[in-house]
């Protein structure tokens, strides 16, 4: 299939994506934002894979990336779904005051 | 490759520099002449009630949380219906199953109370 | 090998049990005594519809992958976990903020993710089992949810487990890119022939650091003691043991066997990961005064004696984990569940102080615990040795006596903590914990995995003969 952007572009695109959500869930502290940055990783995996499977012209790659999305979906349910339990148990979601299980 | 992104600049380019455009003309030859209910947030001529600064009902979460798990399973049905003829009867029960588990899951959430508002 | 509509009996199995736990949730008053009995029989019954299979040895693949018998592993340790469950949910759940229908929904559901990890054919059934066993996980970690620790435990198992399969993806992705396939055989075969280019090395060793970290590798250590101190005490047991195995059982799939150049650094990656391992759990395990929080410790230097046979590459590498795993999942559920019968409320009577007298007042649980107990610690004639046999044999033909040393030395650092506990039950005097009205099923379940740790010492060869049908 022909691709009128060369593919290094979407790859540029893709580590970009993948470095600036690295460093989100390292540099920030409130939960909900670590797991918006995490969404992003995941999504700058799913840009690379349909990138390569474009390139290849094999239908692999885009099948994933169904499955990646709706796991995706799944795991912000359940992510929501727990800082709402600990929201309501400690009135924080920031994790510096994650800090009763320490040795 | 980039000449193919010519078009697309220009549009961009045309799109930004018109909202910009219209916007600063009326605001520099239109009549100013606010008054009370003018000044008013626009909410399709229903009365404000009060502030939209205010946090959300947790409740609001729980529908939000089950609407995109729904939500999400349709990606699976697209690919399905594009292929339907060439898939037969094969795909058709294979997607008559996941809709049954996508029910039986629905009718969980049903009966665990987490559709009820109050 | 590719899943076919077939070969997948044990998926469809297990995910039928599942809807079926579903449908009892919905149509039924009071679920929670039908589903727990429900649950017992359904995965029995899973387990000896999946047994014939097993003989023949189906799920096997080229690089000494036992699939079958890592689905009855799974099976026995969500068994067994269901088992402790009843009583533990009981005691610490009193509120009802959830029942245990939905926690033996989410423990059946983790083994039918765990299953298609084991039996995956490409990497796209690999991801969805990964994804399908840690989202379950991550709720049953915080499955008490007026418990604070619990929540907390639940909040960083999630964002780090989160984090970790981002990178996962990435690495699927790379290897995806560079080998123009998903299959999972595929790119075994090029991983063994060698002389790829470096993206493809680079995603494979993205895919490694992610299972790394599921099987609580050093240095991607960190959250094994949190999690598992903060989750209930049998979901602490599946994990170790299932959740364990399951991504062992991918690291068997994909990094035993390897080759080229770049097959010797990714031996000495894991030989890192194995040594780091053996030395940080044993070591930190020795200082800890919560017995929960050691066992924990203590598992991350049992991953680093697993990795030791994954490092060696070779078949009787592969066989040893194998072994290992089955040793390791009825000791360490063995000793997890006799902690969950003394553990009480609000994280009470967890510290080593809490067992003085242990054995005066409870000789049976205290035997059982004491055995399961030796036979982490590796002494003979318990499974645990074997295990850490074979693997330091294997490690000892691939020319890593290095590590085989290492190894055997830093067990010898766990036999002081585990054999620290039992003194602590037998020699000193004390008010220990309750277990007084132990449930009969619980028991029997604990004298079972006692029995099978004994014949795993006395005679390897009965699981040894089972793994060598993979061949």
């Amino acid at each position: 299939m022909h691709l009128p952007v060369p593919i290094e572009y979407y790859l540029a695109l893709s580590a970009i994506m993948f470095i600036t959500g690295v460093t989100g869930v390292l540099a920030r502290r409130n939960a909900i934002v670590i797991f918006m940055s995490i969404e992003l990783m995941l999504n700058s995996a799913n840009l690379a894979l349909v990138a390569f499977s474009t390139r290849m012209g094999n239908d692999a790659g885009q099948i994933l990336v169904f499955f990646v999305m709706a796991v995706a979906a799944a795991e912000a349910a359940i992510g929501l779904a727990i800082v709402i339990a600990l929201f309501r148990n400690r009135e924080t979601v920031f994790v510096n005051d994650m800090n009763i299980l320490k040795w | 490759m980039l000449e193919y992104y010519i078009p697309l600049g220009i549009m961009i380019l045309f799109g930004i520099a018109f909202g910009i455009v219209m916007s600063k003309a009326s605001e520099w030859f239109g009549p100013k002449n606010p008054t009370d209910v003018k000044q008013s947030t626009y909410e399709s001529g229903m009365e404000p009630v009060k502030s939209a600064r205010e946090r959300v009902s947790v409740k609001y979460y729980m529908v939000a949380m089950l609407f995109i798990i729904f939500d999400i399973e349709v990606v699976f049905l697209y690919p399905w219906a594009v292929n339907f003829r060439k898939l037969g009867m094969f795909g058709f029960v294979e997607m008559f199953v996941f809709i049954a588990m996508l029910m039986v899951g629905y009718l969980y959430v049903w009966k665990k109370g987490a559709l009820k508002w109050e | 090998m590719p899943l076919t509509l077939e070969s997948s009996y044990p998926l469809i199995a297990i995910c039928s049990l599942g809807v079926l736990l579903l449908l009892l949730e919905i149509v039924l008053k009071k679920p929670d005594p039908v589903s727990y009995s429900v649950t017992i029989a359904g995965l029995l019954a899973v387990g000896v519809c999946i047994f014939p299979g097993l003989l023949r040895g189906d799920g096997a693949t080229p690089t000494g992958g036992a699939g079958l018998l890592f689905c009855e592993v799974f099976i026995a340790a969500a068994l067994l976990t269901v088992v402790f469950s009843g009583e533990y949910l009981r005691r610490h759940d009193s509120e009802r903020a959830a029942g245990q229908g939905a926690y033996n929904l989410l423990v059946v559901f983790a083994v039918a993710g765990m299953m298609l990890m084991a039996l995956a054919g490409d990497l796209i059934s690999l991801f969805l089992g990964l994804e399908l066993m840690s989202i379950c996980l991550y709720v049953l970690v915080g499955f008490l949810r007026k418990h604070v620790t619990g929540n907390e435990a639940s909040l960083k198992y999630f964002l780090l487990g989160a984090f970790i399969t981002g990178f996962i993806l990435y690495g699927i992705a790379l290897l995806y890119g560079s080998a123009g396939t998903l299959s999972i055989d595929a790119i075994v075969a090029l991983v063994i022939a060698g002389d790829q280019t470096p993206v493809f090395w680079a995603g494979l060793a993205l895919v490694l650091a992610g299972f790394a970290f599921k099987v609580g590798a050093f240095p991607f250590h960190m959250w094994i003691p949190d999690v598992y101190q903060g989750a209930p005490t049998p979901v602490t047991a599946f994990m170790a043991t299932g959740a364990k195995a399951a991504a062992f059982s991918v690291l068997i799939l994909m990094f035993s066997r390897r080759g080229g150049a770049e097959g010797l650094v990714f031996r000495d990656l894991i030989s890192f990961l194995a040594a780091g391992s053996m030395i940080v759990g044993n070591l930190l395990a020795i200082v800890q005064q919560n017995v929960k929080r050691m066992l924990a410790y203590s598992s991350i230097a049992h991953a680093g004696y697993m990795l030791v046979g994954i490092a060696s590459g070779n078949l009787n590498g592969s066989d040893g984990v194998t072994f290992y795993l089955v040793s390791y999942l009825f000791m360490n559920v063995g000793a997890f569940g006799v902690v969950s019968l003394v553990e009480e409320r609000e994280e009470k009577n967890l510290t080593y102080e809490d067992y003085s007298g242990f054995s005066a007042k409870n000789p049976l649980l205290a035997g059982l615990l004491a055995l399961f107990l030796f036979s982490l610690a590796g002494l003979p004639p318990f499974g645990g040795f074997f295990g850490k046999y074979f693997v330091f044999v294997a490690a000892i033909e691939a020319d890593l006596t290095w590590l085989a040393i290492l190894g055997v030395l830093s067990s010898l650092a766990g036999v002081y903590y585990y054999i620290r506990l039992v003194m602590v039950m037998y020699f000193r005097d004390g008010e220990a914990g309750r277990a007084e009205a132990v449930p009969r099923l619980v028991l029997a379940a604990l004298g079972l995995a006692a029995l099978i740790n004994v014949q795993l010492g006395i005679l390897p060869s009965s699981v040894i003969s089972l793994i060598h049908r993979f061949h």
